[in-house]
């Protein structure tokens, strides 16, 4: 059933870090088209690291890496980013333009809707993050919560194939986290849409999460792939099992 | 010993790879500059008019208040050997060549790089801090086309602004001192107008709004190049400024000779 065209996303081999500092070894997995897939481990392990690395924003420094069925080249540059949405750890909203204009910015450079309808769609999808009463406020007057959230708004905004995630419910009170998990569900059955998403919350993982990979920064690699049913009942692992089953990485 | 040797080599490698920066961004710059000459309406005009409006509107006053006193510090010191020879008109011929050719441009370009050049640094620097440039990347936008072309293009815009102000203001403040020696305005604004013409002011223009470029050029990139530590924007900041005020040295240095070799 699962062919070749539904890898969306490929990592052969890759090893991930900065120049002269490789931060994972040999980290090799798929991602396929309408899954959620989680990285996991400890802080400072590399997952933001990988991120990077996915959206084209730091070259890896082995291995090879596919992102919306294309290699990461410089030729496939534009279209790859055309297909991916990203949410950064910090949110990464510009900070001298209001919440509803960070939405506007992807619509109005990309798209050739009225400024209406522009207005309607970035509204709408404030609206869909628990928003819609805080358009016109500046991303400095946001609490870390709300700006994670108006980023994914921002993210989603040009409707991509794939959209990556950094910690979207760390910060988040349970409820609004509870109520984000639900919209990744729902906008993965209705859109298709692809997650990759860097998440520590057990709750959650279990919720949403179809695959995860789990990287270890003693280890500096990947030490654990599959759903998190799998790796809490029956991985090998010690490091994995003890995630699992605390709920934290010591 | 053997430190001292790793240290130049440190220092050397380091001023190269600044030096590679510097060159790497200006040509992407270029190239931004080029694609707007063919796609003009790619140009964010508001946030251009916003970068005028802070660079050059703003900085008036300060660049009129430094021009008076250029004009009027001027005066008073070269009136007072000029007058021992009964000739202290010409202290208009002075202050009307040394402000259009050199001091107008120069001076107004310092001013820039003090209040422009550093925040340019840190707005930009801030946003590279806060992952805002990477956000641009992966939205398919061009960061050099989307925060510096607007800035360098109000930093060229701004500075024959300033500079006209700064002229103007020196004038009068020359004219001042002028009065207070009992020469009437009516000769110094005639000396003034003699000794300066359309191509001594166009040439001085030319040359702000070439020291404009480089403020602008040299700011956005500090910007661009901001580390992500605690003081990476002061340190941005700082660089905009010391680089900004020693590109124009230079140019103005090199303008200078090209301008005697070609005895204009
Ligand atoms: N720009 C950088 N240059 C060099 N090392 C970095 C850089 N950014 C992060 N690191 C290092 O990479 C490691 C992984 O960081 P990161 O991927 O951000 O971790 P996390 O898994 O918490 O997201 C850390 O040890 C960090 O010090
Ligand atoms: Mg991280």
């Amino acid at each position: 059933m699962a062919s070749a065209e539904d890898d969306l996303i490929i990592a052969e081999h890759v090893d991930a870090g900065y120049p002269g500092k490789t931060i994972l070894h040999d980290v090799s997995f798929t991602v396929k088209r309408g899954e959620v897939f989680v990285m996991l481990g400890g802080s400072g392990c590399g997952k933001s690291t990988m991120m990077k690395h996915l959206i084209g924003l730091n070259p890896v420094l082995a291995g090879r890496l596919v992102v919306a069925g294309r290699e990461w080249t410089w030729a496939n540059r534009r279209e790859i980013l055309a297909k991916i949405g990203v949410m950064y750890q910090s949110g990464a909203l510009f900070g001298s333009m209001s919440v509803l204009e960070n939405v506007l910015l992807p619509l109005e450079e990309f798209t050739k809707l009225k400024r209406k309808e522009r207005e309607e769609k970035a509204r709408r999808l404030l609206g869909l993050v628990g928003l819609a009463d805080s358009a016109d406020l500046m991303p400095g007057d946001l609490s870390g919560g709300m700006k994670k959230r108006a980023a994914i708004a921002r993210a989603m905004a040009l409707e991509p194939e794939i959209l990556f995630l950094d910690e979207p419910s760390a910060g988040l009170d349970p409820l609004t986290s509870n109520a984000l998990d639900d919209l990744i569900l729902d906008l993965r059955k209705r859109e298709g849409m692809t997650f990759v998403i860097v998440t520590h919350e057990l709750p959650s993982i279990f919720k949403i999460a179809d695959r995860c990979v789990m990287f270890d920064r003693a280890r500096h690699a990947m030490v654990a792939e599959g759903s998190p049913q799998d790796l809490r009942d029956s991985c090998e692992d010690m490091f994995v099992r003890e995630f699992f089953a605390r709920g934290e990485v010591k | 010993m053997a430190g001292m040797f790793q240290k130049v080599g440190e220092y050397a490698h380091g001023g190269m790879a600044a030096v590679r920066d510097a060159l790497a961004f200006t040509g992407e710059t270029a190239c931004a500059f080029a694609s707007l000459v063919v796609r003009p309406r790619s140009l964010r005009l508001k946030d251009a008019a916003l970068a005028f409006q802070r660079a050059g509107c703003e900085g008036l006053p300060i660049a009129t208040l430094i021009g008076f006193l250029l004009g009027l510090i001027l005066a008073f010191e070269s009136a007072a050997s000029l007058r021992q020879f009964g000739v202290e008109i010409y202290v208009a011929d002075l202050i009307a060549i040394g402000l259009f050719r050199e001091l107008g441009p120069l001076v107004t370009a310092i001013i820039l790089a003090g209040r422009s050049g550093s925040a340019f640094a840190a707005e930009i620097g801030t946003m590279t801090v806060n992952e805002e440039l990477d956000a641009l990347t992966t939205m398919n936008l061009d960061p050099v086309k989307f925060l510096v072309l607007p800035r360098m293009l109000a930093a060229i815009l701004a500075m024959p602004l300033l500079t006209i102000a700064a002229e103007i203001a020196g004038l009068a403040g020359g004219m001042l001192v002028l009065q207070m020696m009992d020469v009437p305005a009516v000769a110094y604004w005639t000396h003034v107008a003699d000794a300066s013409g359309v191509f001594t002011i166009s040439l001085g223009l030319g040359k702000s709004a070439l020291f404009g470029l480089l403020v602008g050029l040299v700011g956005c990139s500090a910007g661009m190049h901001t580390r992500k530590t605690a003081d990476g924007v002061g340190v941005a900041a700082t660089s905009a400024v010391v680089g900004g005020i020693i590109a124009i040295a230079v140019a103005d240095g090199l303008l200078a000779v090209a301008c005697y070799m070609l005895g204009v």
